[in-house]
């Protein structure tokens, strides 16, 4: 949050779109004040870095994952409170090994979110402080979120 | 009572000196019939005191902690049975749980059980603690509280009402009362 000028939802589209001319697509999804994109998981980090040191996105709300069943998707929701801007991110990840960069370097507050997604889907987020399970207990070895998760077959 | 048990008997230690005194004075009251009367005014009288200030751990896990808590308001108010909910397990003698018990509580719960001083008692309260309830067969969640603490009492209900919380520890004290904690010399 170097800046204290604010942007609108144009001139943030702008700017990602100028940073990053293939790594990112705009889905289009119109809605007052929000802004949806997909992002290669290898640009995930730099865009996030983009967002939040250049056009101040200062809180990252949710991080998340979704079973697509041939694909995992991880989603971030970053908000800005001086812009009124809330930007969602989705990553695809391939179902046999699911990896992505941790953004708690930029975030801390993510780092909760994280381990969560990490407890009930098992994505492994590289660069994270301290990937642990955090509602379940430590012995278990099953992501229970996952679409071939049987219920009661423990 | 035979002092050719004790052949230094003018020459006792004190701890030789107390358990001989000990066992006088226990043949002497079991003797002459004042034990039994002694338990006959001890019994009623401490049970009585344990039934009326039976403090439950202030420990709400889920949705019936609300119930408890309005069990403690000023309608149904159970500190008029002597219902007080202390925060220390160590001051209690009731563990009331409401709620479900995931896995990761398990080990929390068990040890609070165990830090709470003897005589104890558990009421189960709620379809979660009795039995899981609508988490039946989850991964998280362990199926009944009883599967590793002894329950004294069930409360069922989703949640169940003040009326019926008020009305299971009234069930704990017809418990109590058969019990026999006030008879503090063994026969």
């Amino acid at each position: 949050m170097s800046e204290s000028t604010n942007y609108t939802v144009e001139q943030v589209k702008s700017r990602i779109a100028e940073a990053f001319p293939t790594a990112v697509k705009f889905v289009k999804k119109e809605k007052p004040r929000r802004l949806f994109m997909t992002a290669d998981k290898g640009s995930l980090f730099e865009l996030c870095k983009l967002l939040k040191d250049q056009l101040g996105f200062e809180h990252c709300s949710l991080v998340c994952g979704v079973d697509r069943i041939d694909r995992f998707q991880c989603v971030y929701h970053i908000s800005s409170i001086a812009n009124k801007i809330v930007a969602e991110i989705v990553v695809d990840l391939p179902k046999d090994k699911p990896e992505i960069d941790s953004v708690t370097p930029l975030w801390e507050g993510a780092n909760w979110h994280e381990r969560e997604t990490y407890d009930m889907f098992g994505f492994i987020f590289v660069g994270h402080p301290k990937l642990e399970r955090i509602l379940l207990p430590e012995d278990v070895t099953f992501f229970p979120l996952r679409k071939d998760f049987q219920v009661g077959g423990i | 009572m035979d002092l050719s048990m004790y052949p230094h008997a003018l020459a006792m230690s004190a701890k030789e000196f107390i358990e001989w005194s000990t066992n006088v004075m226990d043949d002497l009251v079991r003797a002459t019939g004042v034990k039994k009367a002694l338990d006959k005014v001890s019994d009623p009288l401490m049970n009585w005191g344990v039934r009326n200030s039976m403090y439950p751990l202030h420990f709400g896990i889920a949705c019936c902690a609300l119930e408890m808590a309005a069990c403690s308001g000023p309608r149904f108010d159970n500190e008029r049975l002597g219902l007080v909910f202390r925060s220390s397990p160590r001051q209690c003698d009731v563990l009331l749980v409401n709620g479900w018990v995931t896995k990761k509580l398990r080990p929390g719960l068990r040890r609070l059980y165990e830090e709470m001083p003897e005589p104890k008692w558990v009421i189960a309260m709620g379809e979660c603690a009795i039995s899981g309830g609508p988490w039946y067969d989850s991964y998280n969640v362990v199926q009944g509280v009883d599967e590793f603490i002894p329950v004294d009492v069930y409360i069922p209900g989703c949640p169940p009402r003040p009326e019926a919380l008020i009305d299971g520890f009234l069930k704990l004290h017809l418990k109590i009362k058969g019990q026999g904690i006030g008879k503090f010399m063994e026969d």
